[in-house]
């Protein structure tokens, strides 16, 4: 008799050739632009050779630098601010007595997660407006701080509801009263979702656009503002050299929370 | 205040009841329940999943408030204390070892909430993991150890503080049977050790009986019975109780007459047992009599007489299930010869002798 095969997906012809497009689809773009970022040349299309004089042109240019400081500033406090709302939201939902339409909270803390980013920028400048707020680096650092709150909601969220609440009555039981409890016990336990909440804010701020773009003022022009203008005026190596470094602190990022995440896991 | 001053009770529950949820879908977890739990005693609260026992340990230890009733540790009313205020502490089901410590810091976790001096600490930690033989683990975390070796760190992280009375909360049902014999033993020698009230909480029987000293069988949120392993097993007070410790026949009989507040009692042939009456049964009435299985003996000449429907062997005994001629069954447990053979066979006739003493009549 005749052995009955078992068909797997990696049996049916031409899937290599497929994921290779796939990954080439994927990941083409950003290494042209990593590569020719050390384009001698000064039209960016055309290869003449290495160099690292973009490089440092683009950090010695004044107004890259304070872009770049801006983008920092804006995301560092974005970052503090929503990490620690996000906090205690999190331990309120997850520790504290339970409510009628804690769903509902749950559920409307994270829902500007799939609000179209353009109607949360126009909505906020018209408030900005409304209200007569100034605009410029406080404005953006306001806009930055509520819709980095969902992203850093989620991963605290996400631990404080796998970690068991015995831990916690374990420590009351032992003479700890709620603030040791929390400081001991709560707090070094969600740890690892507070730091990947604090990571996912900080990316997104970094990189946004479309809201920065509406609340921003004169003087407060962040990093992909700035790339953004000087795109108008032609795609030149300066360009791929911001774009690459922002691309190396992403994967840094990334690669930190995944460690982070995965520390997580064993201790947890 | 409690006007009684009687330091030999380390806790008293005095008419506790605990409610969960409301209107229809009202369960009442404990339902007036009260028990004193002597000084230095091992105590163990024995039942099925869901007898309000984990609720009741849960009230003790604070980290649920009752619905009506009042505790007492030592005359005091700690009803109103957080648990980080009772001087009590918990072996949790799963431990509850905090992960991000190590084992020293783990059991030195409440002496240092107590603000105690840290070369104490460090003193009594190391005292505590010598007296549950973990002193060579002071330095691992958590997760480097074994399930056998975590219990014995909950343990002494729950003793480090010298508790007036320690809880355990089924604390051996996570090992292996071997291990979990050998942990009833030294939780049993540790009780003595350190003098400190035990309030042992299990669905194990066996554990209950080896380790206690004394039981209270609990069963839908209220008390059975409350006395010792020998009184539970061999006097016990109502069918639950008879049913869930060990296993017992039940046999309906009928009270010829009661003289002395002895009732003799008639089975099936005309088979006549002497026994105490227990509870208001008047004469002529049916009542059930509980009887082991270990305790009625295979004997020919005996006037009560059935069948033997089966045999299970069982190693070390065989348990016959045998037909009487008013068609009720019975089990009769009875040990196998030295060559390990049963002595009856399937189908045989037989004739069974049950001792008068042997025979406990039910309240209920």
């Amino acid at each position: 008799m005749a052995k009955k095969k078992i068909y797997k997906i990696g049996d049916y012809p031409g899937l290599t050739g497929w994921t290779v497009f796939f990954f080439a689809y994927l990941y083409m773009p950003m290494i042209v632009l990593v590569v020719y970022s050390f384009n001698e040349s000064r039209r960016a299309q055309i290869w003449k050779g290495f160099s690292l004089d973009w490089y440092v042109k683009a950090f010695s240019n004044d107004d890259i630098q304070s872009a770049a400081l801006n983008s920092l500033i804006v995301a560092v406090i974005a970052t503090v601010f929503a990490t620690v709302i996000s906090t205690l939201a999190a331990l309120a939902l997850a520790r504290g007595r339970q409510f009628r339409g804690q769903a509902a909270v749950t559920g409307l803390i994270s829902l500007p997660l799939v609000v179209p980013e353009i109607a949360t920028a126009v909505a906020t400048l018209s408030f900005f407006a409304v209200i007569g707020f100034k605009l410029g680096l406080v404005s953006i650092i306001i806009a930055h701080t509520v819709f980095c709150i969902p992203f850093a909601f989620l991963p605290i969220r996400a631990r404080l509801q796998g970690m068991d609440d015995a831990y916690e009555q374990a420590a009351s039981d032992l003479y700890a009263n709620d603030w040791q409890t929390f400081r001991y016990v709560t707090l070094p336990l969600m740890m690892p979702g507070v730091v990947a909440g604090a990571m996912l804010a900080f990316i997104i701020s970094i990189d946004d656009f479309i809201i920065t773009l509406m609340v921003s003022g004169a003087g407060s022009t962040t990093l992909p503002l700035y790339i953004y203008g000087m795109i108008r005026q032609g795609i030149t190596p300066e360009v791929n050299v911001i774009s690459t470094v922002m691309l190396v602190l992403s994967i840094i990022f990334i690669t930190v929370y995944w460690f982070v995440s995965k520390k997580a896991e064993e201790t947890g | 205040m409690n006007p009684v001053i009687n330091s030999n009770i380390a806790v008293s529950v005095r008419n506790i009841s605990k409610h969960f949820g409301g209107g229809k879908e009202l369960v009442k977890a404990l339902d007036g329940v009260s028990i004193d739990i002597s000084d230095n005693e091992f105590f163990t609260l024995l039942g099925p999943s869901g007898c309000g026992k984990t609720t009741l340990l849960r009230l003790i230890a604070g980290f649920e408030l009752s619905t009506v009733g009042e505790i007492f540790l030592y005359d005091e009313e700690i009803e109103n204390l957080p648990p980080h205020k009772r001087s009590i502490n918990t072996v949790f089901q799963h431990y509850a070892l905090f992960p991000h410590m190590t084992v020293e810091e783990n059991v030195g976790f409440g002496l240092r909430m107590l603000n105690r001096d840290p070369t104490e600490i460090k003193r009594r930690s190391m005292e505590t993991l010598e007296l549950v033989k973990m002193d060579q683990f002071a330095n691992r975390k958590p997760v480097q150890l074994s399930g056998g070796q975590q219990q014995r760190i909950a343990l002494a992280r729950a003793l480090a503080p010298e508790p007036k009375v320690l809880l355990l909360d089924e604390p051996l049902s996570a090992l292996d049977l071997k291990l979990r014999q050998a942990m009833r033993m030294e939780l049993k020698n540790l009780q003595r050790e350190t003098g400190i009230t035990f309030i042992f909480v299990t669905h194990d029987q066996e554990e209950a009986l080896t380790m206690s000293d004394r039981i209270a069988v609990m069963s839908a949120g209220k008390i059975q019975q409350v006395g010792g392993p020998m009184d539970i097993y061999e006097r016990p007070i109502n069918r639950f109780v008879a049913d869930f410790i060990g296993d017992s026949n039940f046999l309906q009989a009928k009270i010829e007459s009661v003289l002395d507040n002895q009732a003799n009692c008639l089975l099936s042939d005309n088979f006549s047992i002497c026994t105490s009456l227990v509870g208001t049964h008047p004469t002529g009435s049916t009542v059930t009599l509980a009887i082991r299985p270990e305790k009625i003996k295979l004997n020919d000449e005996s006037t009560l007489r059935g069948d033997i429907q089966e045999t299970v062997y069982l190693g070390t005994d065989t348990n016959y299930i045998i037909k009487l001629n008013d068609s009720t069954t019975i089990t009769v447990r009875d040990q196998n010869g030295v060559t390990g053979d049963a002595r009856y066979s399937k189908g045989q006739s037989v004739g069974l002798h049950i001792p008068d003493s042997s025979v406990r009549m039910l309240a209920d």
